[in-house]
């Protein structure tokens, strides 16, 4: 049983540990973590969904090698994305850079979000500001209402008492309604 | 300009539609990706000759003519496919074929040209894969369409085929070659 635990244990680290940790690393600790946060945000340009970091494709590992042999060499971070950005495009890089191009991409989703709080807020307005409008009928009006009432009322005998209390309001009780 | 902002939704939708539509076109081939390289010059390529006896590779020495650069494997199964086509563009169009032998042996890749033949003016030894990565490579086999001032005028990723020599590949050379 134990022994089942401890395959386990291993196969689970073996799956799980990064590929950057397999092989050979920098000696000085803190250029290895420059390398692999850079590797994190270079895309495997052949799996597409994953990073250099994380792929296990061929050409993955031989980025992995450029990116520790060039900050070996003292290149800085900025320097060798735009060296496979000159060679891959922009598509190499997870986080695409704000440019005119991508101003749509980026720029996009916040303006979307602006136009739909500004119709929100705006029929919220119309609508706060409608019912007045709605409601004031002319005096013509009350009176063609009151008529249409009053001939319900007339037709409806067989109708309970409260019905009759709509149609026996005159126009003077417009007001208490607006 | 009322009517217009009732048209908007659909136009909306159908804008989104179009979008969709594309992304589902199942001839798109959704892993071509745009090389950053079409015109730019081709890296210059200083490599170990795959052919004992042959002077060291330099795509240099080819700057003048047009010239095709193509990418390959011993152990590359669409590589055997385009090969014989390889010789038709030398044939066709009398400009040199250079080869890069790509992250293989020489006793592989020398073992492979013995076995089909070789078409190559000039074959360079990229054991590492650096050269790939050079070119933007993103697998083999891909060949390259280079014009006489050496800046690259045409990548095609994947193998020749007869389809794709006809409506691609030989109409981007005669094009470099006007």
């Amino acid at each position: 049983m134990t022994a089942w635990r401890a395959l386990l244990a291993v196969l689970i680290l073996a799956l799980a540990w990064p590929a950057m940790a397999q092989e050979a690393q920098l000696a000085d600790p803190q250029l290895e973590q420059r390398a692999r946060d850079l590797a994190r945000e270079i895309r495997c340009v052949v799996c597409q969904a994953q990073s250099v970091a994380d792929s296990d494709a061929d050409i993955a590992k031989d980025m992995r090698i450029l990116i520790r042999e060039q900050i070996a060499a003292g290149r800085s971070d900025q320097e060798i994305r735009d060296y496979l950005v000159a060679r891959y495009g922009d598509f190499v890089l997870f986080e695409p850079p704000f440019k005119a191009s991508t101003y749509v991409l980026w720029i996009g989703p916040f303006a979307l979000f602006g136009l739909a709080l500004l119709g929100t807020v705006v029929f919220f307005r119309r609508r706060a500001a409608s019912p007045g409008a709605v409601t004031a009928l002319s005096a013509e009006e009350q009176r063609r209402v009151a008529e249409l009432l009053a001939e319900g009322d007339n037709q409806t005998l067989d109708k309970g008492p409260g019905d009759k209390g709509l149609g026996d309001k005159g126009p003077g009780d417009k007001g208490s309604g607006a | 300009m009322r009517r217009l902002v009732y048209l908007l939704p659909i136009l909306l939708v159908a804008a989104l539609v179009a979008v969709f539509w594309r992304g589902l076109d199942p001839a798109r081939d959704k892993s071509a990706l745009p090389s950053a390289l079409i015109g730019q010059p081709a890296p210059a390529l200083d490599l170990p000759p795959l052919r004992e006896g042959d002077p060291s590779f330099s795509l240099a020495a080819f700057k003048g003519k047009p010239v095709a650069v193509n990418f390959f494997a011993s152990w590359c199964l669409p590589c055997r496919a385009e090969h014989p086509l390889l010789s038709r563009i030398g044939d066709e169009f009398g400009i040199p074929v250079v080869g890069i032998a790509y992250k293989d042996t020489a006793a592989n890749a020398r073992g492979y040209l013995a076995e089909l033949g070789d078409p190559y003016a000039a074959i360079g030894q990229d054991e590492s894969g650096r050269a790939g990565i050079e070119f933007g490579l993103t697998g083999v086999p891909e060949t390259y369409i280079l014009d006489g001032e050496g800046i690259i005028r045409y990548r095609l990723a994947g193998p020749i085929s007869p389809e794709n020599f006809a409506d691609q590949l030989a109409p981007e050379i005669r094009a470099v070659l006007q």
